[in-house]
């Protein structure tokens, strides 16, 4: 059995195994304490450390050195330490930094959210919402991007991308060989596929679910609907490709499209075909188990989002209710 | 005459070639430590000189050796990091240029001693004639018995690689360089792993700047106490300075640590003083990533005293009114000097190099770059001043690799300390296209230290 080690995140303790990083580790108190995750994603190998918005304060490295790490680490790509000391949402350095990064995150986005497939399931809409500022200081041009075609079923619109290198990790390893990479440097990179080369693979599609926002999107979807107004349903099959798993989006008796199924940090259950995924569009097609379970959180589940009510470690620290002003007008506003 | 030990022999006409290096005494360290010394020793006495990494973080070089992981049935690899892209720095190239022997002579020492059979000298993609230089002086030391399998008879094997790079300045990052030599993007790594653990192919790795490894030589040569006692206090040894700007003498220069830095720009031996009878107004003191000083700070410590070209004395004062080391490109501004320019090419630089993969670095060194742009071309706000330094202080510490420390501080360094010249350009925008703000009382005697403080 691995050696289990105590870390304490916001003042909450859990013991967990030794290697586990602190993201995981907050995952798995669960709640107002996980840190955000943009880029990270724990069944891509490599993946993390570069969206930073995760970023938390190591106040006490372990028992053994208790010295606090000097810089905000992301925590992600950070182990824990037994007796490791961290600090989330009750470091008014850490709430700071994060609402600098979502204002980086956003800089450059095209906020199109009206028109954008990914409304209502969007990671960045999220992270937006609940860390960001009300507005952004930006006031120049935003980069733009033409759309571009992975295949007749996948579309790429870098003009919102983040660069999270999540759909690089996925062409990486789930498809047998990489066609797509990154090209370019700084803020004229771009997600290419070595210019329009489709992505001909059977698990291609994945590179949908994992994308945190509305670049990488389903062409057999497009604009069909908005994501609220659509049912999810769990069904599976038969497949001999894949687990066969999948969540189907119904509006009245039609299967609008097809996705893996994602779990309450939003990454897929098990990844899928692109077979299940574009072309199962039939209920007969389907084993039914019934009704997806959405995230009270979710728009998808309420059609309206939860007031971002700051936690009661926030609400009882000064120092912490300053960081959190913004949230704090947003909630007695409405 | 300040000693010299790396640029001793540079004005020797052929000290490019094997035959006149070797017959001014080189490739003697690499008789001595091979045959008369153990890899701990060698890496005791590089400890013991005190010598610090050259490339720019200051890192003691001994003590990076001695943190190498020495895994069963693994390769261990040193890299030299011959990428020197730093704006304002040139000393790598100087060096490898008109001696390059040297730094072969430094890699096959350094390689010894930390058990390295194959080593990389990656050097920048624009350096093609040194590419071919290093090569050639690679063929010729190997003709010689100095490289390749058993050397000198003493059962030590090296083999050593030029790699040419593809020009970015991110691929000096010794992660980034890692990557780019395995053959990928040049994106740097997230750390932990460091490369003493794990670097060039999952192995353990060192990289040394060119400088670092030269300096290797010198070390051995003569002894680490001899190294030590050149340099002051934890300043050990020589160190290569590009000097550049409005200077009499633009040039590299070996200096002794420890000279004024007053003494450096002045005096014939270095700088000869500023060119055209103009006067100082600020100084770089260390590649474009280090705080610029406004004249009486880079002079001057707070408490009066003279600054020296020491890792410690420039860095006395921290952010508030020091800079750093650096890789020793000094870059001298005279009164004739738009600082708000400077900043913006700087952060153009930035801008441009920065490799994308985290987002505050990514965004925020384009944002700085068009404030900047706008501030310098007559339609800034004032507000942008304190926008800045709150973009600067949102990409500082944040970001995976110090590229985003480096893109930060020159400008928030140029705000602190010229914040007026900032603003005289939004007030005066018009004015400010046509002339430049001047010396004003940049190179004013420096208040009392409390006032500072208070500041
Ligand atoms: C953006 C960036 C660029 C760098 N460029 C160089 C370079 O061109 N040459 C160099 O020697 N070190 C460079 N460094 C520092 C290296 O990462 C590394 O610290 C150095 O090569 C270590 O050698 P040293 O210990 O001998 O100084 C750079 C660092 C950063 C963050
Ligand atoms: S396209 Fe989507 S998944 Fe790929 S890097 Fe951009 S945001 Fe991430
Ligand atoms: S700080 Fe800049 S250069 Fe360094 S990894 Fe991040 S984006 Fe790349
Ligand atoms: S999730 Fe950790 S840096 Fe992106």
């Amino acid at each position: 059995m691995a050696e289990r080690v105590k870390v304490t995140i916001d003042g909450i303790s859990i013991e967990v195994d030794a290697g586990t990083t602190i993201l995981n580790a907050a995952r798995l108190i669960g709640g107002d304490i996980v840190p955000p995750a943009m880029c990270y994603y724990s069944k891509l190998e490599g993946s993390g450390g570069k969206c930073r918005t995760c970023l938390v304060k190591v106040s006490k490295g372990s028992d053994k050195d208790p010295r606090p790490m000097p810089k905000l680490i992301a925590s992600c790509r950070t182990g824990v330490m037994d007796g490791m000391e961290v600090q989330n949402i009750t470091s008014p350095e850490v709430v700071e930094a994060r609402k600098g990064i979502v204002e980086m995150l956003l800089l450059n986005h095209p906020l199109d959210c009206p028109i954008c497939d990914q409304a209502g399931e969007c990671k960045l809409q999220d992270l937006g919402y609940e860390h960001g500022s009300e507005g952004t200081r930006y006031e120049f041009e935003r980069r733009t991007f033409e759309k571009i075609d992975i295949g007749d079923k996948i579309q790429l619109h870098m003009t919102r991308c983040i660069l999270c290198y999540r759909c690089v990790y996925v062409a990486d390893q789930i498809t047998d060989h990489r066609e797509h990479g990154i090209l370019g440097r700084g803020d004229a990179s771009e997600i290419s596929t070595y210019i329009e080369k489709a992505i001909d693979n059977d698990f291609s599609g994945n590179v949908i679910d994992v994308c945190p926002v509305g670049a990488l999107t389903d062409k057999t979807f497009r604009f069909k609907n908005r994501v609220w107004f659509t049912k999810p349903v769990d069904a599976h099959c038969d497949c001999d490709k894949c687990s066969g798993k999948v969540t189907l989006w119904y509006k009245g008796e039609e299967v609008l499209r097809v996705t893996a199924r994602k779990d309450v940090n939003g990454e897929v259950e098990s990844f899928i075909c692109n077979t299940c995924r574009f072309e199962r569009k039939n209920t007969s097609e389907w084993t039914i188990e019934g009704p997806r379970k959405i995230s009270h959180h979710s728009v998808i589940s309420s059609n309206h989002y939860e007031l971002a009510n700051p936690p009661a470690v926030i609400r009882k620290n000064p120092a912490l209710k300053e960081a959190n002003i913004e949230e704090f007008e947003r909630v007695t506003r409405h | 005459m300040g000693r010299k030990l790396l640029l001793e022999n540079i004005n020797v006409p052929g000290i490019n070639s094997f035959e006149v290096y070797r017959k001014h005494g080189g490739y003697r360290a690499v008789e001595k430590a091979l045959k008369t010394m153990s890899t701990e020793d060698v890496v005791e006495e590089v400890k013991k000189s005190g010598l610090r990494g050259r490339g720019g973080a200051g890192f003691p070089t001994g003590m990076k050796w001695s943190f190498l992981a020495k895994p069963e049935g693994k390769p261990r690899y040193l890299v030299c990091n011959a990428d020197e892209s730093e704006p304002g720095t040139f000393k790598d190239r100087y060096l490898m240029t008109h001696i390059p022997h040297l730094l072969i002579e430094g890699m096959i020492v350094a390689s010894y001693a930390l058990g390295a059979k194959t080593s990389y000298i990656y050097v920048r993609g624009e350096m093609m004639p040194q590419i071919r230089i290093l090569e050639r002086a690679i063929a010729e030391a190997k003709a010689e018995g100095f490289l390749g399998k058993n050397i000198l008879g003493t059962g030590y094997d090296l083999e050593l690689y030029v790699q040419p790079g593809g020009g970015a300045y991110i691929c000096g990052e010794e992660t980034a360089l890692i990557e780019s030599l395995e053959g990928k993007r040049g994106n740097p790594r997230i750390k932990p792993p460091f490369p003493a653990i794990s670097g060039l192919y999952n192995c353990p790795t060192v990289v040394n700047n060119v400088e670092s490894i030269a300096a290797v030589v010198p070390i051995i040569n003569d002894g680490a106490e001899e190294y030590a006692k050149l340099g002051i206090g934890r300043s050990t040894g020589t160190k290569l300075i590009s000097a550049s700007g409005n200077i009499k003498n633009p040039g590299v220069y070996e200096i002794e640590l420890g000279v004024p830095v007053e003494e450096f720009i002045y005096s014939d031996e270095y700088c000869g003083g500023m060119a055209n009878g103009k006067r100082l107004k600020a100084v770089v003191a260390g590649g474009s990533s280090v705080p610029i000083l406004p004249a009486n700070l880079i002079l001057k410590l707070t408490t009066g005293e003279n600054r020296l070209m020491s890792y410690e004395s420039l860095a006395e004062g921290a952010f508030a009114s020091g800079t750093m080391m650096g890789s020793g490109g000094f870059v001298v501004f005279d009164e004739d000097q738009c600082i708000v320019r400077n900043t913006w090419n700087f952060s153009r630089f930035y801008h441009h190099e920065s490799c994308g993969q985290c987002s505050p670095c990514r965004e925020g060194t384009g944002w700085m770059e068009k404030v900047l742009h706008r501030l310098e071309y007559g339609h800034g706000k004032l507000s942008d001043l304190d926008l800045l330094v709150d973009v600067a202080k949102k990409i500082e510490g944040n970001t995976i690799c110090p590229l985003g420390d480096a893109a930060a501080w020159p400008v928030a360094s140029a705000i602190r300390h010229f914040r007026d010249e900032f603003e005289w350009h939004v007030s005066h925008a018009e004015e400010a296209m046509g002339r430049n703000y001047g010396l004003a009382h940049y190179a004013d005697p420096l208040p009392k230290a409390e006032t500072i403080a208070a500041n």
